[in-house]
């Protein structure tokens, strides 16, 4: 496809304001803290922004064109992955783990295990962070890549390397405040290059009442068909859904990931970090109309057979991934086309930036601090976290240029991965809400979640995958349905793993001294005093709202 | 006052989309509409950026006027 020259403007128009966004703000940067982030404090962010970034950082990478294909694909089910998968987790994370996570004042999360466990827990959380962040990262480069080529024709290396050079131009210059600060300029590009396309796809198949006399029933429900795993496509049962997506992976993801959390690390003062997650929470929850829906408008119109369908593979299977990109194509103009377009490539970068700004983060804190030079001047520190930032844009360039070989490893990785994060939550749950947690119990109730993931992972298989434990001709322990079943499953299972022997060897070593865990431990920490006088602004207030208002839509869509 | 604007966030979002609306009103005033198309897409979704864009302007500029009266 060929674009017109005004869509380039409007794409050229973009990079140019990222990059002087980042040149504006290295004014300003004048300590590492300022560079890496850290505790926000009086220099901190407004909550405004913070909120949005904490959303936006979310919203990158692959959510705008994954919740589309999922929208296809699975239908209004997907919903889940926000209104049970992300808002109560958010909410929780503002009102009962902020207070912690702030009040502690570490400049990471990793940091914060540092001070509530020991040594070696933040290790093996620092360095299995950063190495998921910058191989993220080379993953939103990969698929930002060969969308780009699939669309517009670019070549990969071109597409790899403008985008990783803008994003390491305004990272470097302007650190994590120019990564937000750019978040939330693409969360405003994917609000608008976005909804009109809803809009004009609703209004083709007749608004919601018109998606519905066409589609399956399954496809328009999120509850109504979650009785048993063969009723749905997604091949996942209610009790599957409600703790493997709604307790552990969401609760593991959005409470723990230090991506996110950073976001609300940077606030002003902690009536502030507290409600960053709940506002950003407010938005999170109209998110499915904006990206689910141009997913079931396609598969509509793939239905109806008029002018617009879903692509093709070459196996004659829907490419799925291509539903969004493939809509903007068909019914933008050019010009508005060139908005679409631009937001797409902002929340590939934007994912990109995030990912790096936290890597650099955790190296120069976390791992180089604490294992490398731990007594240096803060302008030594503001080089390190400098030069870590091109380190990690160069490894994610790498990244995709592996990926592009050999697809397998991308698949690994993020399996692994999985492992390492599916017991996680356990492990804050405990060391924020149980004193008697100690630094032994978290290491190896962490080491034992991530291999009890790994063996369920190699004994069961689902659509042909897992199963690598097992003899061959041996049959596995248990089949299922779908992919997404097996990985909530061993969410849970990990998750359980962690949670009982963490908590089994803290019976049996020696627990900290009650005032080296003041403000790190629920029992041992004062309520944090309100500073907002309108009650109805108040953490506690805006996470009810947003609680009551995410079980009425849940009621309305079910 | 320049230096206040150029550190509020609401400054350059406000300015790129009063650029995208104008781009796309014009072309939604002057571009016939593609066969099969009901909807000025572009002059539509450019008026909605428009509006956004221009009262984001409108609150940097107060913020920072405010502020450099204050520095005064």
């Amino acid at each position: 496809m060929k674009l017109s020259p005004i869509d380039y403007v409007i794409i050229a128009l973009y990079f140019l304001f990222v990059i002087s966004i980042g040149m504006l703000l290295k004014r300003k940067v004048k300590c590492s803290s300022d560079f890496l982030g850290g505790h926000g404090g009086k220099r901190g962010i407004p909550l405004w922004i913070t909120s949005l970034a904490f959303i936006s950082a979310n919203v990158g990478a692959q959510e705008v064109i994954g919740m589309a294909a999922s929208g296809a694909k699975y239908g209004f089910m997907t919903a889940h992955f926000y209104w049970l998968g992300a808002i109560p987790a958010m909410v929780f994370l503002g009102i009962f783990m902020m207070p912690f996570y702030y009040g502690s004042r570490a400049r990471s999360v990793p940091e914060y295990l540092k001070l509530r466990f020991d040594e070696k827990t933040r290790g093996l959380n620092a360095i299995s962070f950063a190495a998921m962040t910058v191989f993220s990262s080379g993953v939103a480069l990969y698929v930002l890549a060969i969308l780009l080529k699939a669309l517009l024709g670019w070549g990969f290396g071109f597409s790899v390397l403008l985008s990783a050079g803008i994003v390491a131009v305004y990272t470097f210059t302007g650190g994590l405040k120019s990564a937000i600060y750019n978040e939330v300029l693409q969360f405003f590009l994917v609000v608008m290059g976005i909804v009109p396309l809803v809009y004009v796809g609703l209004k083709r198949v007749g608004g919601w009442d018109g998606l519905k006399a066409q589609l399956p029933g399954v496809m328009t429900h999120t509850w109504q068909y979650m009785g048993a795993s063969s009723d749905n496509p997604m091949g996942i049962g209610l009790f599957g859904m409600l703790m493997g997506l709604g307790f552990v992976l969401s609760f593991g993801y959005w409470c723990t990931d230090f991506l996110l959390v950073q976001r609300a690390m940077v606030a002003r003062n902690m009536s502030d970090a507290q409600r960053t997650p709940v506002i950003a929470a407010f938005p999170k929850m109209l998110l499915p109309f904006v990206t689910i829906l141009p997913g079931l408008v396609a598969i509509t119109l793939t239905h109806l057979g008029g002018d617009f369908s879903i692509p093709l593979k070459a196996d004659g299977r829907m490419d799925y991934d291509m539903t969004l990109p493939s809509m903007l194509i068909h019914f933008y103009p050019s010009g508005l086309l060139g908005v679409g377009l631009t937001a797409l490539m902002a929340s590939f970068m934007s994912g990109m930036a995030g990912n790096v700004t936290a890597f650099n983060t955790v190296w120069t804190y976390d791992i180089y601090q604490a294992y490398f030079c731990k007594e240096a001047d803060d302008a030594h520190y503001l080089r390190v976290g400098k030069l870590a930032t091109i380190f990690g844009i160069l490894i994610s360039i790498a990244t995709a240029y592996v990926a592009r070989s050999f697809n397998n490893i991308m698949d690994l990785l993020q399996l692994v991965f999985g492992f390492v994060n599916a017991p996680l939550f356990a492990t804050f749950l405990l060391g924020m809400f149980w004193k008697r947690a100690t630094g032994h119990g978290a290491f190896w109730g962490l080491m034992g979640g991530t291999a009890g993931a790994a063996l369920t992972h190699g004994l069961t298989v689902a659509e042909g995958k897992g199963g690598w434990l097992l003899a061959s001709g041996a049959l596995p322990l248990h089949e299922f349905r779908s992919g997404m079943g097996q990985a909530f499953a061993i969410s849970i299972l990990a998750w359980t793993v962690c949670f009982v022997l963490t908590i089994a060897i803290s019976l049996f070593t020696k627990p900290k001294k009650d005032e080296e865990m003041r403000g790190l431990v629920y029992s041992l920490t004062e309520k944090p005093k309100e500073t907002e006088a309108r009650w109805y602004l108040r953490p506690a207030a805006l996470g009810t709202v947003v609680l009551v208002v995410t079980v009425a839509l849940n009621f309305v869509f079910r | 006052m320049l230096n206040e604007l150029l550190d509020d966030l609401r400054f350059p979002i406000g300015l790129l989309f009063s650029i995208f609306s104008a781009i796309l009103v014009t072309l939604g005033l002057t571009r016939p509409l593609p066969p099969g198309a009901d909807v000025n897409l572009n002059l539509f979704a450019g008026g909605v950026m428009g509006v956004f864009g221009l009262f984001m302007l409108f609150f940097a500029l107060w913020a920072a006027r405010a502020a450099a009266r204050a520095g005064k």
